[in-house]
Formats: C-alpha cells, structure tokens, sequence
C-alpha cells in the first residue's frame, strides 16, 4: 500500500472508530459553520478590505481617522 | 477624539473581552493537560505497565474534549480585530502579521498532525513514535501560545518597531527585539505555567473526586503523584515568572502597578499590600486614606519593583503630575512628564502626521522631512494626543488591584497546597482526608478564576491605552454602528455558553464513566 494511501487509511480508521470523538466532530463542524459561513460573512467582514481596493486607500482612510478628530 | 461615542467603545471592548475571557477558558487546560498526559505516557513507554496507558488515555480523552470545543474560538478575536478594530489591526498589522503566520503555519499543523497520530495512533504506530508524536502535541500547543503572547506583549511594551508615516503602520525593524523582548518573555513563561498549574489542579481534583467515590483509585493516586509534582514546579515557575512579569511592569507600565497595589501617592520604601480593601468612590487627588484597611510588608514592593528597597516607587498623582526620576529603557535617569505634558507631545504627534500627509500630497519633500522629524520625536507619546483629561490614563484601580490580589493569594494558596499534598503522598503513605479531597475539588474553579484575574490585570491595568502610550482605544476602534457590536455581543454570549455547557456536560458525562476499559 502507498504511503498516501496508508494515511488516508489511517485517518478513516481513526475516525470510524471514534466514540465520544463523533459527538466532537459534531460540534467542532456546527461551530467552524457558525463562525465562517454566518458570523464571519454577515456580521465580521475586515472593514477595510471591504471598502477599500488598495493598501494606500487604506492608509490614507487610516491617516484620516487617526488624524481628523470625530464630530 | 472629541465627542467620542465612548459607548461604542465600550461595547467593543466588552465584546472583546468576552471572546478572550471565554477564549482563555479553554487554553489553559489544553497547554497543561498535554504535558501531564506525555509524562504519564513516558512512564508507560518506559515501564510497560498497561495502566498507565489507560491513565494515559483517560485523561487524553478529556484532553480531546477540552481541543475539540475550545479549538478556533481564538479566531473570533480576528474576526474582531478586522470589523471593531480596523485601525488598531492596520496600525499594527506588520506586528502582529509576523507572529500570527508564523504560529498558523508552524504550531498549529504540527500541533493538529501529531494530534491525529495521538488519538488514532494506540496500536497503530510504534510506542516510540506515538510518544514522541504525544509530546509534540504538548509543544504545539505551547508554541501556538508563544506567538499571541508575543503579540499581546508587544501591545505593552512596543519594542522593535518603527511607525511609518506613509502607511500609518508600525513596521517591524528587529524581529528578535520582538520576540525576546524581557516582557514577551516574562509574559510567555507566565502564561503557560499558569496554564500547567491549572492542569495539575484539573487532574487532582478530578482524581480527588474518584478517591471520594472509591473508584480508579490506582489511576487517581498515580495521577495526583504526576500532577502535584508537576503542579509544584509549575506553580513555583509561576510566581519566579511572576515576579519577573510584575519587574516589566514596574519600569514599563508604571500606571498598571499604581493601580495594581492602589498606590495613589508615590512613595520611597514602598510597601507590598499582602491584603486590604479599597476605600469606595477614591480619586487620585481627593486626599482620601485609599484603603479601609490593610496589611502591608514594609518596603516589599520597592524591592520587588526596583530591586533596591529604598527605590521610590510612583503612586497614580505622581505619574499624572511628573517631576519624579526614573531609569529610562537605556538606563538613562530622566524626569518624569506631566500627563499633560505628555499629551501636548501626543497632538503635535498627531499633526504633525497630518501635515506630513499633506506635504506628502503636495510633493513638498522639505515639509515632509520637517514633519517626518517632528512624528519621529513625539511618537513615544502619539497616543497621548487623543487625550484631553490627564485623568483618562487612569484604569480601573479596584478592578485592577482586586483581581491582582486574588491572582497572588491563589496563586500561593496553590503553592501550599501541592506541598501538603506531596507531604500527604510520602510521609503519610497517601492518606488524604474527606476534607482534603473535597478541597482538592474545589480548587479546580479556583485555579480558573486565577487564570482569569491574570487576564484582568494585564488588560484592564493597561487602560485607556491598546498599545501603551501610542494607541488609545478611543483611536484604535472602527467607526461603526455600536448597536451592531451590541447584537454580536449578545450572539457570542450565546455561542460560547452553548460551548462552555456543552463542554462541561461532555466533560462531567466522561468523568463519571471512568477509563474506557474499567481500570484499576
């Protein structure tokens, strides 16, 4: 058996014969899905990547709020 | 900042303490537990004794269940950093960017490989090499901590860095400066030891639980023998670390050990306040006794801050008036700056980044040499600028001084008691009363909210600055909807609950079971 192929192997051998482990897995992929697909999409996008196509519109945008004071 | 919407502010931070305080419930016992399961599993390797793989894989099993619902809860804070903190991320993104990649691209593959082998690998991989990938788990763990801390650090002490007026960013000039920085140190070995100690508390109150049951009692003895011998070490590590961290502070971060030891009037000879409550609704200026009461050791915190017992050490009014001497990070005696002072050097700062960026605009290369020179000259004090109360560098003292009390006491309490559990062990042939193993138990919360108080001080003490003396949080937040911070508040409130229940459940349900295969 190749190497790729015995780790893969490994890997699925692991993972069928986990317990407790499913129930983890369960979680970790609800909370990974919780954190990318929704709260990183609809309530955390980088304010300045969004808004900004260039690192020097950014910190220009940067400069300003640093500088200007906030009314 | 002027007419400043603080409550945006302060919703920002309070979400990001949340997420970091939730965030930290989780790291500790994932640092320690690693290294108390590799030395059990070296015990195994070297003795053959099966039982102590089972107390290996016992508490590899609740290692796992602590990984699994704790791991990538950190990344929420960079979701953070990206929306709510937009110009302090790009301030500081070359500082930060550096030792972040490096621990996503070192620590946490290694940390995550080897973790496959460890779960998966019992009977699968050579004992040798399952070991090894054990103790490589412990390792990744600790390193991934090594780079966050390093950054958090840095956000006390700045070091290494230069500001470029170009980019408004702080661009790294001396790596190693960054890295071994005496307050990335100090901060580092403190952190995870604190993180070891409470593992060792973990594993003996767990054990303590099983020895009032009457079940595994070979696993819960050998298991307090590894984790109060660890937990001793460690916790002896921790208050040498400790000092040495509360030492940075002291020549760094004056205002943070004012507040710590609510020394309002600077003083030579300075006392250590072993215990004491502060007097309610004290101001710096306002003349009042600040304690109701206290009990001091004379001279201590002197010796403790200085290393001489005679060094005068500032109190809060003496930090905000100036006009004492103090050793500069070249050794230099200097007098201290007004807080005043300090803030007319922060605005001239500060327009002066405004005219360099206007000279820069207009091509006029003199200006900008001009401005460039004035920046250069007062960015010691840039964050400064943004203040207009000589009063706002001040944080919260009680809550500083409080939680830096109850990390000390526990911090010794834990010390005492993994002697007395080490003197039970070998001179009373293990006979540990009723009451000793329910205390065993309840140190377990104990050693969480010491790990939290650590927190407190080291964040909450450096207020109102995000990086000390250069970035206030009133400049370093995103100019958005404060209402929106409060929804995603709430919403991790919600999440990490879930997680926390969720974790506690798994966790209680595993611990009643046992090992898997029944054990000794």
């Amino acid at each position: 058996m190749s190497l790729i192929k015995r780790i893969l192997f490994f890997y699925w051998e692991g993972f069928r014969s986990m317990t407790i482990g499913k129930t983890l897995w369960i979680i970790i992929l609800i909370k990974l899905f919780v954190m990318f697909a929704i709260l990183k999409v609809f309530f955390f996008p980088n304010i300045l990547k969004r808004n900004f196509k260039t690192d020097e519109e950014r910190s220009k945008y940067v400069i300003e709020q640093l500088t200007t004071k906030t009314k | 900042m002027e007419h400043f919407d603080l409550s945006l502010v302060n919703w920002s931070r309070a979400q990001f303490a949340l997420t970091a305080m939730y965030h930290w419930v989780f790291v500790p016992l994932t640092l320690g537990l690693a290294f108390i399961m590799a030395f059990m599993e070296t015990i195994y390797y070297k003795t053959d004794d099966e039982e102590w793989k089972r107390i290996t894989k016992f508490w590899m099993t609740l290692f796992g269940i602590n990984f699994a619902i704790g791991v990538a809860t950190g990344i929420i804070l960079e979701f953070e950093f990206g929306t709510n903190w937009s110009n302090y991320s790009w301030f500081v993104g070359d500082i930060f960017g550096a030792p972040l990649a490096i621990e996503g691209i070192m620590a946490f593959f290694m940390e995550s490989t080897f973790i496959a082998v460890m779960f998966f690998g019992w009977n699968k991989v050579s004992k040798k090499f399952h070991l090894v990938s054990t103790w490589l788990v412990a390792l990744g763990a600790n390193l991934s901590a090594l780079w966050i801390l390093v950054a958090n650090a840095w956000m006390q002490y700045p070091a290494g860095m230069y500001f470029n007026p170009d980019t408004a960013r702080n661009e790294m000039h001396n790596f190693w400066e960054v890295l071994f920085s005496p307050v990335a140190i100090n901060k580092f070995l403190h952190t995870i030891t604190s993180g070891y100690v409470l593992a060792a508390l973990f594993v003996i109150g767990i054990s303590a639980w099983f020895l009032l049951k009457g079940r595994h009692i070979l696993l819960s003895k050998r298991s307090i023998i590894i984790a109060s011998v660890f937990g001793l070490i460690s916790s002896l590590f921790l208050a040498l670390t400790g000092d040495g961290s509360a030492y940075q502070v002291a020549q760094k971060q004056p205002m943070k050990l004012a507040a710590m030891e609510g020394l309002y009037e600077g003083t030579e000879r300075a006392s250590l306040i072993v215990i004491g409550a502060l007097t309610p609704g004290k101001e710096y200026n306002d003349n009042k006794d600040p304690f109701i009461f206290k009990i001091q050791i004379p001279k201590l915190l002197s010796f403790l801050g200085y290393r001489s017992s005679d060094a005068f050490v500032p109190g809060v009014e003496d930090i905000i008036k100036g006009e004492y001497t103090y050793t500069d990070k070249d050794g230099n005696q200097k007098v201290a700056l007004s807080a005043e002072q300090k803030i007319e050097h922060g605005k001239i700062a500060i327009q002066a980044l405004a005219d360099y960026k206007n000279a820069r605009e207009a091509g006029d290369s003199a200006a900008m040499a001009y401005h460039r020179k004035l920046i250069d000259e007062n960015f010691e004090y840039f964050g400064y600028g943004y203040l207009n109360d000589p009063n706002s560098i001040i944080p919260n003292v009680p809550l500083t001084f409080y939680s830096f009390h109850i990390m000390v006491g526990l911090g010794f309490l834990f010390i005492a008691f993994f002697i007395l559990i080490l003197y039970l062990i070998y001179f009373r042939s293990f006979k540990i009363n009723k009451w000793l193993l329910r205390l065993s138990i309840l140190m377990i919360p104990l050693a969480y909210i010491a790990s939290q108080a650590g927190w407190i001080v080291a964040e909450v003490g450096r207020q109102p600055w995000v990086i000390q003396d250069v970035l206030p949080n009133v400049a370093a937040v995103s100019r958005i909807d404060a209402s929106a911070v409060q929804v995603t508040f709430f919403l991790f409130f919600i999440i990490f609950t879930t997680l926390l229940i969720a974790e506690l459940r798994i966790m209680f349900t595993q611990i009643k079971k046992g090992p898997k295969d029944g054990g000794n």
